[in-house]
């Protein structure tokens, strides 16, 4: 009897021991994972959010009214309120008509052109339309790009670069397309890996531009330098990336995705370039964490590594979206490369996933093309992520006040959303309140806009006080100074010679 | 210098006198230091302040720094780990550096290893407190200011610990130095030692768990 109770006790204390061990891991097992939408914080927590964008509809083959299904849409482009879908599996482009977020109705189905030797498509994966409503068309199978007018008339291809650097056995196989409002194309081939093919209007090839730099681990080139001819070969070679999609914004701007290797990611490099027309990279990152998807690249549910951003759209308030296809998410971010929000996963629930591969908006909405799924989502933007884009797009505009107002309406319906605390701040510090500014940046960790408020602050202060400033620095000075000179004047006094001659008389 | 010997009646002007004594130590090393053990000059009271004093600004740098020079992720934050990042290498410090110096020679005991190494530490309050105040009337601009002197407090202090080791002990400069490279070995080897030892525990303790759990199956 005693000895089994002796053994209740000591297995109750592992319990215990073992509980109390266990717990913090259950928790922090709840904290880790987000909801559907997030952000990060300045620590790189997650930080769960309202729902910035809703999943309004999906459009399967049969919403849109096709006789033949979708297979593996490859593509979309948003031009005004029509929309293009790659239909890559079945060799044709459907132009869609947006009626409302809700409705979708199919204009025509493009699986031919006038004029040309090859009048029909193979494996179209992109397509864009010109200012001048020219169709430009990744027209992979066929190993060329092709413009035609909007009646399908062909006018021009623009066929494999002539480049003595590219290897002459290698098949063009152009995959994304941007075009610009002169109407030169801009072009990413698999197997180049030198940038972006351009070619001007004449479809004649002008140069690569922006390809990404190479990085290399100092460690990796020791390793390769000793290495024998045949190690060598099956090493990674030291390359730069191929991009994964390209887009051309607004003005002019082309905005790149590639996917970045896990070192990368780790590193916590940018994952989404902007080239200017000298094909640099002018995309500013000025926000806690990279431009590059999720922070945590550990496996879940199947998926790991970094995201792999497939394509990337821009809104006309410089937010662009950029859609992971690893983890089937979309990433918002604004012009000063801050996370706006994260949204989305892998499933088969409405505003969920299974391989997402192309993304284009329509004002606020967003449309995204699942390539298994054969579908399009329509997400259109919540309360709250209206309220967000109202206090962006009225800041740009420079009605602060408003800004401010639409930014503390974000704080009350989310206060995780470190962006609002920002938001406030920047909006105080148009309006010349920097003492409240700098408490807002304090909160969340701007160091450079709070020494932006404070710098006005610390003058003003100065300014206001100047008067007993100065008369501080002079009493600083004058008090050692004048009781220095009392001190010499008595010790001369007492060592006059007429008193010293008195004394001794 | 003619060492200054006066006695002392009182206990409380002692600990003043070889408090104020620190400031001199921070501006005139060698012959502070020497002074400390060999005069006398220097007492475990005022060497335990400065230790006190350093532990108090480390953590009240981080509450009443300005955020863009130290941003506390107060949720991981550990008090005692935090004030054990100061503690734990000045002991492992002291200990190494007097075993070492006692098998070479070496004229300090392990008391006045640590004394001599407490008051090397003052320059870390003397410098930071100020500069943390300091840091709350600075912009991005100027935090170069910030992280220089800063840096200085650091380099300053441990000057200071390698010239008092080096009176202390009675040691040439070269020898000098050379201990101190092999007491920061020494240091490492301990550390090793430790991890071995509470592994070796941890993994004892898990035995006899498993054990008590098997047996507990079987009841």
């Amino acid at each position: 009897m005693r000895k089994k109770n002796f053994f209740l006790k000591t297995g109750m204390a592992i319990l215990a021991i073992t509980t109390a061990v266990l717990q913090p891991l259950q928790v922090k097992a709840a904290t880790d994972e987000g909801g559907y939408t997030y952000n990060y914080d300045y620590w790189g927590d997650y930080m769960n959010s309202a729902d910035f964008y809703n999943s309004c509809k999906v459009f399967t083959s049969t919403d849109l009214g096709l006789d033949v299904k979708l297979k593996n849409p490859q593509g979309l482009f948003a031009d005004g309120n029509t929309l293009y879908l790659c239909d890559s599996g079945n060799n044709r482009i459907i132009e869609l008509n947006r009626l409302s977020s809700e409705q979708l109705e199919v204009v025509r189905i493009i699986d031919s052109i006038k004029g040309s030797d090859i009048e029909t498509l193979n494996n179209p994966t992109d397509v864009a339309v010109s200012e001048d409503g020219n169709i430009f068309i990744a027209d992979q199978g066929n190993a060329r790009v092709i413009k035609v007018d909007k009646d399908l008339n062909f006018l021009m291809e623009f066929v494999k670069p002539t480049d003595n650097t590219l290897d002459s056995k290698l098949v063009f196989q152009p995959t994304k397309l941007a075009v610009d409002t002169a109407e030169r194309v801009y072009c990413i081939a698999t197997g180049i890996n030198k940038g972006l093919i351009k070619y001007e209007n004449d479809a004649t090839f002008s140069g690569f531009v922006g390809a990404t730099p190479v990085s290399f681990e100092w460690t990796d080139y020791i390793w390769k330098k000793l290495a024998s001819q045949e190690q060598r070969a099956k090493m990674e070679s030291f390359v730069p990336t191929e991009y994964e999609n390209i887009y051309m914004d607004y003005e002019g701007f082309i905005y790149a995705t590639k996917a970045r290797t896990l070192e990368q990611a780790r590193a916590d490099e940018n994952a989404v370039r902007k080239l200017n027309l000298m094909g640099s990279d002018i995309l500013v990152s000025n926000g806690d964490w990279s431009v590059g998807g999720d922070l945590y690249l550990g496996s879940g549910g199947g998926y790991e590594g970094p995201s792999i951003l497939t394509d990337v759209t821009c809104m006309d308030n410089d937010i662009y979206v950029c859609l992971d296809r690893n983890r089937g998410r979309l990433f918002g971010y604004d012009d000063q490369g801050h996370m706006v929000f994260a949204f989305g996963g892998n499933g088969n629930m409405d505003g969920y996933f299974r391989r997402p591969s192309a993304i284009d908006h329509i004002g606020h909405e967003l449309y995204v093309v699942d390539s298994l799924d054969c579908s399009i989502t329509a997400f259109v933007p919540t309360q709250f992520g209206e309220l967000v884009y109202t206090a962006i797009e009225e800041f740009d505009k420079g009605h602060y006040e408003e800004s401010g107002v639409a930014w503390q309406e974000v704080m009350n319906q989310n206060g995780n959303y470190d962006l609002a605390y920002i938001g406030i701040g920047r909006s105080l510090l148009r309006q010349e309140q920097y003492e409240d500014a700098m408490k807002y940046f304090e909160l969340k960790y701007d160091a450079d806009n709070y020494s932006k408020a404070y710098k006005q602050y610390r003058k003003i202060w100065v300014e206001e006080h100047i008067f007993w400033i100065v008369l501080v620095i002079l009493a600083l000075f004058l008090v050692p100074l004048s009781i220095g000179k009392v001190r010499s004047i008595r010790h001369e006094i007492d060592t006059a010679d007429i008193f010293v001659v008195e004394k001794k008389g | 210098m003619i060492a200054n010997t006066k006695q002392f009646d009182n206990p409380k002007d002692k600990y003043f006198d070889s408090l104020k004594f620190a400031l001199y130590c921070i501006t005139h090393p060698l012959d502070g230091f020497w002074d400390l053990t060999h005069e006398k000059r220097g007492t475990y009271a005022a060497a335990n302040t400065i230790l006190f004093l350093t532990l108090l600004i480390r953590i009240l740098k981080l509450r009443f720094t300005s955020f863009i020079f130290i941003q506390v992720y107060w949720e991981d934050l550990n008090i005692f780990l935090y004030l054990a990042s100061i503690l734990f290498p000045l002991a492992l410090w002291v200990v190494g550096n007097w075993g070492l110096t006692t098998l070479f020679d070496g004229k300090g005991k392990l008391g006045q290893v640590y004394m001599a190494t407490c008051y090397a530490l003052t320059p870390y309050p003397l410098i930071q407190f100020p500069l943390m105040v300091f840091s709350n009337f600075v912009t991005v601009d100027e935090a170069e200011f910030y992280s220089v002197v800063s840096a200085l407090s650091l380099v300053w202090a441990a000057l200071l610990v390698i010239a008092a080791m080096g009176q202390i002990h009675e040691y040439s400069a070269g020898k000098n130095l050379l201990f101190t490279v092999a007491t920061l070995f020494a240091m490492l080897v301990m550390i090793f030692i430790l991890m071995i030892f509470f592994s070796m525990i941890s993994q004892g303790v898990a035995y006899f768990i498993s054990l008590a759990r098997e047996l507990m199956f079987r009841m």
